[in-house]
């Protein structure tokens, strides 16, 4: 194979010379250095932004970068398509898999390499068998692909990538999507290809996960490379540091400090007072009693209970696809729940219409921004649109006063937009500061909020944070729910935990150690 | 390499600058054609354009031709915006015809005050009638209203047909045309020295009334919410499935007004002929008039100034009357293609076609949202 065939020593599988890359007036990448040697984890360490993301898909050939040079085993080269890039032995898993889900395992490896001829099945099988040899794992090759947990998923993308004989495995987020569990054995795979003489490009922006399985760190910050080190023996802090260009203030609340030092979050939120956690024995401000909301064969939601007190932030944790959607949209109003029971403010909004629940004092912060909002309406329009009666002046609307409003709520959200403009053309972060404002400047009793920093830039997942600790310390409740689980431990004051629709654990932040947030939200922990 | 992006907010001098391309553009295609058809284009389009608007005479026929359009580009502008396509107008403006032809001649005595709003009343349930069961369908299991309010139009058509060959069957000359309705159901002539009918007035009344109700009250923002996005519109609150449905109904009532009118403002019976395919020139009105009142109207009177344009200008040119169909089809196809850029930019790519740029170009779904 030629993937183990000697390399010479010293010669580099990849490196990168001066790369830049500017999209209009963003530089991604800035003259960035880098180097992959055989054999070891480089881990590429950057907030959401820095361009990581993009100097990888100049290497996979996405992107044709403006300058510099890749030179593969020391041979310069131009790759300007993901062929070239499979054909240098570069292969890349993406957050996003392209697998066909009603396909199997070795018809989905097949695909990837498919050519005009006749295709055979057993060959390939062989080779699936063979790659997944490679990996250490054992893997059903006759498995339909929409059968498998996300974490087999990947490993189909990461046995594509060898099936191509790939001796450079680049890895986007791979963990962002896992499971605890699953990211242990992602990382064991990893460690068994390098021992083969592969590099892996290990892209991230959790600093645990770096530290654990990386050779080689290099930290990129808007768009340069701050510094390459050896992982071995280095303080979280320090990357954290280099990563945000600033002493991060530091995890908000103790508690998130685990026992061994290590940062479980490097909180993106300054110091805020801590207002001192729910008021005992105050009314809960969200109170929900056995909701369960039907889906397909079984209850998506089934059977949930949980409060929220005024002055606290409760997170819903889980993986993915365990019932929080469904939870999300009843509470908004937009589900009908099959059972159980809604409260807001004390007063039951069950199977209640958006309006009621509005009224009731929930303000609704959906993951879906862009469902949420009406793109094509302008930014004062979507502003008023739950409360248009309020803006009515007989039949007709009161342009004037929806203009004030606007300006006034653009003004104190500090949204980069006019009122008049479309909300579809505004950044991520602005679209989700329109819907922050939206419902904040109301002043809700309780903010239901999902998936709020999902997708921004770290300026505006800091202002998001900023906005929903005010919030906790003017004495409303927020329910949030997160899949970032670093978001929810830096933010909640108490987690309650959903696998397959039900509440498999409620727990105080401070007890909230990652080993047992992963039983619990795989279910292996009721 | 041209890339889109989008627009954050439109200039207001761009519509009328990318209708003025669109224009011009029309003109580059269709010239050679009207050129080999035996005629200086410049001429032909003076006859299709200018001649029209130069007599009162022939002006109050470009009104009156463009008078059934309004009310088809309405139907279908208002019923488009709220995110119901409906293809039958055609049907609709057919049924509400027949109904006016049904009261206007079994009722033949009443006096004008009372048969007027009437006819128009029936007219307007006609009309509502037929798009009823495509509205329910649509808002009740989401059967694809494109379809069946288009298959309607045939029904409606054979309903003209069946009743104008059977009991409606004009009596005296035994041609299929019904008998003409009663006195007091003739609209009145609004311009004095033209055919220029009531039925004109009403529609213009009808489009200044569109225009209120989408560009200044919460309904028509609700309705605008529930064509652009159902499902941002359901998370906004507004009951997505009752306004469809009343927006189809107003759509199909509207249709139905224009049948009116054409029997009772123009043809005094029902003929087989009594809509020259208005349902579906309605379509085309509405979409060229950017699905805007403002729009229909001047869209609707540029077509009328255009079919009586080409009448003369075969008659004096030469030109097969069928040219004028041939400019108004490519003008639609221009337009239709150039208003895009109503919403996206495009952005001229020096370098060459790479990877990249063609990863960045703007999927076709997204362009024609």
């Amino acid at each position: 194979m030629t993937s183990q065939e000697p390399l010479a020593v010293g010669v580099p599988l990849v490196e990168l010379r001066a790369i830049r890359k500017s999209f209009g007036d963003l530089v991604a990448n800035n003259g960035v250095d880098l180097t992959l040697r055989p054999g070891e984890v480089h881990a590429l360490l950057g907030e959401n932004g820095a361009g990581k993301t993009t100097l990888m898909r100049i290497l996979y050939g996405l992107t044709r970068p403006d300058r510099g040079q890749i030179l593969i085993d020391g041979v310069p080269t131009t790759i300007t398509s993901p062929k070239d890039a499979i054909r240098c032995g570069i292969g890349m898993v993406t957050q996003h898999f392209s697998l066909v889900k009603p396909m199997t395992v070795t018809e989905n490896v097949m695909l990837s390499g498919a050519r005009l001829g006749p295709l055979s099945l057993s060959v390939a099988r062989a080779k699936v068998f063979a790659a997944a040899d490679r990996l250490g794992v054992t893997i059903d090759a006759d498995a339909r692909v929409g059968r498998l947990s996300v974490g087999e998923q990947q490993r189909v993308e990461i046995l594509k990538a060898l099936y191509h004989d790939c001796r450079v495995l680049i890895l986007d987020e791979p963990t962002a999507v896992l499971v605890p569990q699953d990211v242990e054995a992602l990382f064991a795979t990893v460690r068994r290809i390098t021992t083969q003489g592969l590099g892996v490009l290990f892209i991230s922006h959790k600093l645990r996960e770096v530290a654990l399985v990386s050779d080689r760190v290099s930290v990129l910050r808007r768009g340069r490379i701050i510094d390459t080190i050896d992982a071995a023996g280095v303080e979280p802090r320090y990357l954290a540091e280099l990563m945000v260009g600033r002493p991060t203030v530091g995890v908000r609340r103790a508690d998130t400090v685990r026992p061994d030092g290590t940062d479980l979050a490097v909180a993106k939120v300054d110091d805020v007072p801590d207002p001192g956690t729910a008021t005992a024995g105050a009314a809960p401000v969200l109170d929900v009693e056995d909701l369960t909301v039907a889906g397909r064969g079984r209850n998506a939601v089934d059977g949930v209970t949980l409060q929220v007190h005024p002055g606290e932030i409760v997170g819903i944790a889980g993986v993915s696809g365990n019932g929080q959607r469904q939870l999300v949209d009843v509470l908004c109003g937009i589900e009908k729940p099959t059972g159980g029971r809604i409260r807001v403010g004390g007063r039951d909004v069950t199977g209640a219409g958006p309006h009621e629940v509005i009224a009731a004092g929930l303000g609704r912060i959906h993951e879906d921004r862009h469902g949420a909002l009406l793109t094509d309406l302008s930014v004062e329009q979507n502003l008023v649109f739950e409360h248009l009666n309020e803006f009515r002046r007989g039949p007709f609307l009161n342009r004037h006063r929806i203009r004030a409003y606007a300006e006034d709520v653009i003004a104190r959200f500090d949204i980069k937009a006019q009122p008049g403009d479309t909300v579809g053309s505004l950044s991520g972060g602005n679209v989700q500061k329109v819907l922050l404002a939206r419902v904040l400047v109301r002043e809700p009793k309780v903010v239901v909020v999902a998936q709020p920093t999902r997708g921004l830039d770290v300026g505006a997942a800091e202002y998001v944070h900023q906005q929903l600790l005010d919030r906790r310390a003017m004495g409303a409740g927020v329910l949030l729910v997160s899949e970032d689980l670093e978001e929810l431990l830096a933010l909640c004051d108490r987690l309650v935990v959903l696998f397959e629709g039900r509440v498999t654990g409620e727990l105080a932040t401070a007890d909230a150690a990652p080993e047992r947030l992963g039983l619990l939200m795989t279910g292996a922990a009721a | 390499m041209i890339r889109l992006v989008l627009r954050g907010r439109e200039p207001r001098w761009l519509a009328p600058l990318l209708v003025g391309c669109a224009v011009v553009i029309t003109y580059v295609l269709t010239a050679p054609l009207i050129r080999w058809a035996g005629a200086n284009p410049m001429a032909a389009y003076r006859r299709y354009v200018i001649t029209p608007l130069t007599t009162p005479v022939s002006i109050g026929e470009v009104l009156l031709t463009s008078t059934p359009l309004l009310f088809t580009g309405l139907a279908v502008a208002i019923a488009f915006r709220a995110g119901f396509y409906n293809i039958g107008a055609e049907g609709q403006f057919l049924v509400g015809a027949v109904a006016a032809t049904w009261v206007g001649t079994t009722f033949d005595g009443v006096p004008a005050a009372a048969a007027i709003p009437f006819a128009l009343v029936a007219g307007a349930l006609a009309g509502a009638l037929w798009i009823l069961i495509p509205a329910l369908l649509r808002v009740g299991f989401r059967i694809d209203e494109v379809v069946t309010t288009l298959l309607l139009n045939p029904v409606a058509l054979l309903l003209v047909q069946g009743l104008l060959n059977g009991p409606w069957r004009n009596p005296v000359s035994q041609f299929p045309e019904s008998a003409h309705i009663g006195p007091g159901f003739n609209f009145p002539t609004v311009i004095p020295g033209t055919r220029v009918h009531l039925g004109f007035a009403i529609a213009i009344v009808l489009a200044a009334l569109a225009w209120l109700v989408l560009a200044r009250t919460a309904t028509g923002l609700r309705m605008r919410a529930v064509g652009l996005s159902s499902t941002g519109a359901r998370f906004n609150g507004v009951g997505v499935e009752r306004t469809m449905l009343s927006s189809a109904l107003v759509s199909g009532a509207i249709a139905g007004m224009g049948g009116v009118s054409q029997v009772c403002g123009l043809q005094r019976q029902l003929t087989g002929e009594i809509s020259a395919g208005f349902g579906y020139t309605g379509i085309v009105v509405a979409t060229l008039g950017a699905l805007t009142p403002v729009g229909v109207v001047l869209v609707a009177m540029l077509l009328g100034d255009i079919v009586v344009g080409a009448d003369s200008a075969s008659l004096v040119l030469q030109v097969p009357p069928q040219m004028g169909q041939v400019v108004t089809a490519t003008l639609l196809l221009v337009t239709v293609g150039i208003l895009v850029l109503r919403r996206y930019r495009p952005v001229v790519n020096r370098r060459r076609r790479t990877a990249e740029t063609r990863a960045e170009v703007i999927p076709l779904e997204e362009v024609r949202q």
